[in-house]
C-alpha cells in the first residue's frame, strides 16, 4: 500500500500536472496468451498509474503505469502458481512491471499512439501502444490492445521457451478509467500547468 | 437382412473408436498427474481432440446402427446373455457420447475453451464456474470408469464366446473376409 501511494505521488510529481486518478475497480489490464492455439486470458488485478492527456494536444501527453505481477491470475491455481514462479514472472525478484511514456502522437481520428519503455522481469523493450480515449461522464476511458513477444521479456524460460505450446505473441488488453481532476477526454479543455 | 456380420462401415467404426478411446483414455489417465509443463498442455489438447473425434464418430456410428440392424446372435445364446449384451451395447453407445460431452462441459466450466486440432474453436457451453468444474470433473471420471468397466466386460465376453462357447460370435465384428455390404 505504501509503495502504491509512493508510486502515485512520484507519478503525479513527475507529470507536474493535476492529472486524473485511476479507478481500479473499473479498469482492467489483461494478457491473452495462446496455448496450443487456445486463447487463455489472465488478469492483473493490482496496478497503479497516471495519465495526463489532452486529445487536442496529444504530443504533450504522458502516462506511467506500474503493475504488480503477483496479481496475475487466469483463475486456475496450478497455472497461477507456475506463472508467478521463476520461469514466468518471477514475482519474488521482479514484483513489478512498468511502462513509462516517452512520446504520444495522434494516429487518426480519435486514435493515438503512445511509445515508451516497457519493463517486465527486468527486461526493457520499447513498445508502441495504440489507444482510444472517450469521455464517460466525468471519466476518461482509455482502451487499447497491443502485442508483445513474451520471450523478449524472458517470460517462459526453460521448457517453456517452446513456442509450439505457448505462443510467443501475447495480446495485452487494457481499459483504464481515469476519474476526477480535469476531464481530459473533452477536447478543448486545457490541462492546468 | 440375413447377413451374418456387421457391415464393413460398422466394423471399421467399432475398431477405430476402440483405438481412439483407448488412446484418449490412457493419455487422460497419465496427463493429470504430470507436473505443469508443455508436455502436459500438449497431452490435454490431444486428449480433447481425440474426445471431439470420438464424439463425432459416435454420432455417425449411432446413426449408422439405427439404419443398419445388427446381425443375428448365435441361436445357442441364452436369453439372459442376449439381454445383457443388448444392455451393455446400449450403455456403450450412450457413453461414447456422454464421456466426450462431459469432458467438453468440464473444460468449458474450467474456463479453458476447446480448439479442435488447434484450428476450430468449439463454443463454450458453460461459463467458467469452479464449483461446477469440480463436479463435472468427477462426472467425467465416473463415466470413464463405467465405460472402461463395460468395455472390459464386453471384451471378456467376446473372448469367452470365441474360445469357450466357440459359437462364432466374434466373427460378426472381426475385420477381414469382407462380405457384400447390405445397401
Amino acid at each position: 500500500m505504501k509503495r502504491c501511494i509512493t508510486a502515485l505521488l512520484m507519478a503525479a510529481a513527475s507529470f507536474g500536472v493535476a492529472g486524473q486518478t485511476l479507478d481500479p475497480a473499473k479498469s482492467a489490464i489483461t494478457a491473452v496468451s495462446r496455448q496450443m492455439n487456445v486463447p487463455v486470458e489472465g488478469k492483473f488485478t493490482k496496478f497503479t498509474g497516471q495519465i495526463a492527456f489532452d486529445p487536442s494536444k496529444p504530443d504533450a501527453g504522458k502516462a506511467e503505469f506500474t503493475i504488480d505481477t503477483a496479481s496475475f491470475s487466469i483463475g486456475n491455481a496450478e497455472i497461477d502458481d507456475e506463472a508467478k514462479g521463476k520461469n514466468w514472472f518471477d514475482v519474488k525478484n521482479f514484483p513489478q512491471a512498468r511502462f513509462m511514456s516517452t512520446a504520444v502522437k495522434a494516429a487518426g481520428p480519435g486514435r493515438f499512439e503512445v511509445t515508451g519503455p516497457l519493463t517486465i522481469k527486468g527486461k526493457t523493450n520499447t513498445v508502441t501502444i495504440p489507444f482510444t480515449v472517450k469521455a464517460d461522464g466525468g471519466a476518461a476511458v482509455y482502451e487499447g490492445v497491443f502485442p508483445i513477444k513474451r520471450l523478449a521479456f524472458n517470460i517462459g524460460e526453460g521448457v517453456w521457451k517452446d513456442t509450439d505450446t505457448v505462443a510467443d505473441e501475447v495480446q495485452v488488453r487494457f481499459r483504464l478509467v481515469m476519474t476526477g481532476g480535469k476531464p481530459a477526454a473533452v477536447p478543448g479543455k486545457k490541462q492546468s500547468p | 437382412m440375413s447377413a451374418s456380420r456387421y457391415t464393413t462401415t460398422a466394423i471399421g467404426l467399432h475398431w477405430l473408436m476402440f483405438l481412439l478411446i483407448a488412446w484418449g483414455f490412457s493419455i487422460g489417465l497419465s496427463m493429470v498427474d504430470l507436473p505443469l509443463s508443455p508436455t502436459k498442455l500438449k497431452y490435454f489438447s490431444w486428449h480433447k481432440w481425440i474426445g471431439v473425434t470420438v464424439f463425432l464418430l459416435a454420432i455417425a456410428r449411432i446413426a449408422w446402427r439405427l439404419t443398419h440392424p445388427a446381425p443375428p446372435l448365435p441361436a445357442t445364446m441364452p436369453v439372459w446373455q442376449r439381454k445383457a449384451a443388448a444392455l451393455s451395447h446400449l450403455l456403450m453407445y450412450g457413453l461414447i457420447v456422454a464421456v466426450p460431452l462431459s469432458g467438453w462441459l468440464y473444460s468449458s466450466a474450467a474456463g479453458v475453451p476447446t480448439v479442435y486440432f488447434g484450428l476450430v474453436p468449439l463454443p463454450d457451453l458453460l461459463s467458467p464456474d469452479k464449483g461446477l468444474a469440480g463436479r463435472l470433473k468427477s462426472v467425467h471420471y465416473l463415466l470413464n470408469t463405467t465405460l472402461a468397466a463395460i468395455v472390459l466386460l464386453h471384451g471378456v465376453a467376446a473372448i469367452k464366446h470365441q474360445f469357450v462357447d466357440k459359437d462364432g460370435l466374434l466373427a460378426r465384428m472381426w475385420p477381414g473376409r469382407a462380405q457384400k455390404e447390405p445397401a
